[in-house]
This record gives structure tokens, sequence and C-alpha cells, in this order.
């Protein structure tokens, strides 16, 4: 590989870990505002104008509090817990096709860090990694509350991880790649995979929104019965990994949706664009498109953090083993089915 | 080759820590570690599935279930039962004797000869997927059929009986 292509790479991963972070920020600023406007109130207006500096304002006062480790917490575990949560919440985004290739002064750049032929699965794998963040926060915070915390995210990205799992092998069948740039390739135009796999697409959406601890999943951290869950002893910038975390999560899962069923970079007449722009700049409008989905997942995220109450423990497991399995397992036979016989 | 040993190296480090820890939760958190250094081991064999599903299985389902089970159980030092002084005899003696059998077995061990893929992307999805359907069809299918099983009789044993009295919570 030259010195320039290394380079290059090495400019995009910062772009991208630059542009989690940001989304990031300016999503728990979206997600008061969003909150205010259901709630019909105002919302953070004073730092900046409409608010604007209020993350900025946030993660300084994150910086500025004061480290606390509990005495009887196991210091090092203490650490390595939200350490991890961002970590694995950052690393998610390696295999994620933001653009088509950039041709700029006849040299192709890929807008995407690396398409290895196992991306759904890397995904995947970044996924179940994550619950471990919150399994060591837990635990070695030596907290009863913390400790269900722990206990509840095992099991319920355990559940879920399982129907998320079927509702991606229905997808597979349909496109037959693992990569993820190949699968955003194949969406051209108006192609989405929604289109072939709606069923897929929900059950996929439902398992996003228990992996990342959402609304009206969010039993791990559900403050009405465990005051605070796996980050009740946590504070400072500690604290403020876990809530970034999170968000970030979002962040990559609304990105993994938009890829693997909503198409991507890819939207209807993208070709006579691409062809009237030059090379340049048409696939950083693709790119452009797929973050406007990227935020209306987002938004959608927080709709219905907004709108929908929690669900108590027992309805969660139900709705995991008992409902999502089977129509997954279901999905799955339909689309062989229609694999078979019509195509 | 340097790599190779560097994270055999780790392997053998971390699978110690695993059995040397005191705290039962700190050695399956080696034990996670040691599973992350065969992970870089199959992808230094190019076996980028291999390496990817022992990811998601190994360290991201089965290891997270034994955390589970350890942070239930009370695990002080008070509730430790204390064993017997013969049966500690015995473990030593016991393990002792396996310790000679595997170090004489060392002595009729070859020089390590390295087995030479004839297709050094054996281990990619496409043509680890052509052997499996191709020459491993029936045990392919056949242990999905289990798994899926499994998993079915999972879901059956929560559901409950609609004859039996609701339990109150």
């Amino acid at each position: 590989m030259e010195l320039a292509d290394i380079a290059i790479k090495f400019g995009l991963i910062i772009i991208i870990f630059l542009i989690s972070l940001v989304v990031a920020m300016y999503s728990t600023y979206a997600e008061r505002k969003i909150a205010a406007f259901f709630q019909d109130r105002v919302g953070p207006n004073r730092a900046g104008p409409f608010g604007i500096l209020q993350p900025l304002a946030d993660g300084a006062k994150m910086f500025m509090k004061e480290e606390i480790i509990p005495t009887n917490a196991t210091p090092f575990l203490f650490i390595v817990g939200p350490s991890l949560a961002i970590l694995t919440a950052c690393i998610g985004s390696a295999v994620i096709p933001w653009g088509q290739n950039l041709v700029i002064g006849g040299r192709t750049i890929p807008l995407q860090v690396t398409d290895i032929n196992v991306g759904i699965l890397y995904i995947f794998g970044v996924v179940s990694l994550g619950v471990y963040g919150v399994m060591i926060g837990g635990w070695a915070s030596n907290n009863k509350y913390s400790l269900l915390g722990a206990i509840r995210a095992a099991s319920q990205n355990i559940s879920y991880e399982i129907s998320m799992g079927l509702s991606i092998i229905a997808l597979l069948m349909v496109t037959g790649t693992l990569s993820l740039g190949e699968i955003a390739q194949q969406q051209h135009g108006w192609h989405w995979n929604v289109l072939y796999q709606p069923v897929g697409f929900l059950l996929f959406m439902i398992c996003a929104f228990a992996e990342t601890n959402r609304t009206p999943f969010d039993l791990p951290e559900c403050e009405t019965e465990l005051v605070g869950g796996y980050h009740t002893e946590y504070s400072s910038m500690k604290l403020g990994f876990y809530l970034f975390a999170e968000y970030i999560n979002m962040f990559i899962s609304s990105a993994v949706m938009a890829t693997l069923y909503w198409g991507g970079y890819n939207y209807p007449g993208m070709d006579w664009v691409t062809a009237h722009t030059g090379p340049a700049i048409g696939p950083l409008i693709g790119t452009a498109v797929f973050f406007a989905k990227i935020f209306l997942f987002i938004f959608f995220f927080m709709w219905v953090r907004w709108t929908i109450p929690r669900f108590r423990y027992d309805q969660l497991m139900d709705l995991g083993w008992k409902v999502l399995i089977p129509l997954a397992i279901a999905n799955i036979v339909v689309t062989g089915i229609v694999i078979t016989f019509f195509s | 080759m340097s790599t190779f040993y560097f994270i055999a190296f780790l392997s053998i480090f971390f699978s110690i820590l695993v059995i040397s820890a005191k705290n039962p939760v700190h050695s399956i958190l080696y034990l996670i570690l040691t599973f992350f250094t065969f992970t870089i081991h199959y992808i230094l064999m190019n076996a980028q599935f291999l390496a990817i599903v022992n990811f998601i299985v190994y360290m991201g389902a089965i290891l997270v279930l034994f955390l589970y089970t350890l942070m239930l159980i009370n695990l002080n030092k008070e509730s430790e039962p204390v064993k017997p002084f013969m049966v500690k005899i015995a473990a030593v003696f016991g393990g002792g004797i396996l310790a000679v059998a595997l170090v004489s077995s060392l002595k009729s061990l070859g020089v390590s000869d390295p087995v030479v893929l004839k297709n050094p992307e054996l281990g990619l999805v496409k043509n680890l997927g052509k052997v499996l359907f191709n020459e491993f069809l029936l045990p392919f299918e056949v242990s999905s059929v289990l798994l899926l099983s499994a998993m079915v009789g999972a879901v059956l044993l929560a559901t409950k009986d609609p004859k039996e009295p609701k339990a109150t919570i």
C-alpha cells in the first residue's frame, strides 16, 4: 500500500470518529429538545442561541465533576467498564459504507474504512461485546442495584441477539453476501431491501432498540426500580462515557439499519445526479442522503422514547422469546419459499 | 511468525491467569481475553469466518452466560467449602501423575511440521460455504436442526401451561 493510501485511510478513520462523536454530542441536545417538544416545553435555551452550546457545557461539567471510586468497588474493573463501553461503541463504524467511491484527481477514494467479507458478522460481534462494558461496570461497583442492572442487561442482550441474528439470516438469503459494501451496492436506486424484507426490518429494529438499551427496553438503567441501574455508582466522565456510548450506539445502529434495509447511500435518480455533478460531488450527495436517513432513524429512536412507556421485565422476555423468535423463524421460512418458487 | 509467537505467549499467559486467579469473576474475564487471542490466531491463519464466529459465539454469548451465572452465585470466602485433607492429597497426586504423563509424551513428539494448506483462502466465507454445502451437507443440516430444536425447546419450557393458575408477581 502506498503512503498516500495509508494517509487517506487514516484521515477517513479520524473523520468518521469525529463525526460519530459530534453526532453523539448533538444527539443529547436533540434528545432534550425533542423531549421538550413532545411535552410542550421549551427545552435547553440558555447556552448560546437556541441552547446550541448546551452539549459543550454538559461536557465541561462532566470533566469538572469529582471522580468517585467507591470504597468497596474493584478499582481496576470499575474503570475498565466505561472504557470498554465507549470502545465497543466506537469500533462498530469501521465496516459501514458511508458512500460510493470518490474520484478526486484520478485517485479513487473508498468511503468505507474496510470492506471485510464478514461485515455483518463483525457488527454483530461488536454488538455482543458491548454488553461486557455494562456487566463489568455493574459488577465492579459492588452495589446491588448496579448488579441487578448488569444482570438485566446481559439477559436482555442475549435474548434479543437471537432474534436479531435470525432476522439477519433472512436478509442474507435475499442479498447473498455478508459484506456491507456489496449489500449497499445491490440496493442501487430504489431497490431497497426493506421492500423485500419488511418483517425482517421490523424485527431488526426492535432488536436494535433492545441492544442499545433504549426505551421501551431500558430496563438495565430503569430509574424507577434500580436508582440508576448499572451506572448508579458512577460519576464524572466515567458516567459520561456510559451515556455517550449509548448515543454512539444509537448512531451506529441507525447507520446499520439504513445500510442494511433502507438503501444506505442510494436514492432514486442517483445516476442522473452523479452524471450531472461529476464523480467528486455525486458520491458526497449520496453520503448526505445517507446521513439524512441516519438522522431520521435517530429521531425515531427519540420519538419512541418519549411516547412509549417501559416494559415490565417479564413482558420484555415474553416479547423476545415468544413473539420475536417464532416470527423471525417464520420470516426465514417464507423468504426461503418465495426465493425457491419465484426466482 | 513473530506475531504468532507473541499471540501464542499471550494465550498461554492469560490461560494460566484463568486458573490462578483467586476471584472467579476475574478468572472468567481472563478467559474472555484468552478467547480473544484465539480470535487473533484465526485471523492470522486467514480464517475470517471462524474468527468472527469464535468472537460472537464464545466471547459474545457463552462467556456472557458464564459471567451472568457467576454474578448470581454468592461467592464469598465464607461460603467456600473447605475440602478434607485427604481430597487435597488425592488432587495433588492425580495432578502430579497427569503432569508426568504429559511431560513423558513430549519425548515422543517430532519437530513441529506445519501443514501447508493447498488453498490459503479456505477460511473465507465463500470457500467454507462451498465445502459445507457440498461435502458436509447432511451433517451441517442435521446440526442446524439440532440447534434450532434446542432453541424451540427453551421457548417451550418457558411457556406456561394455560391450565395452571397464574403465578403472582
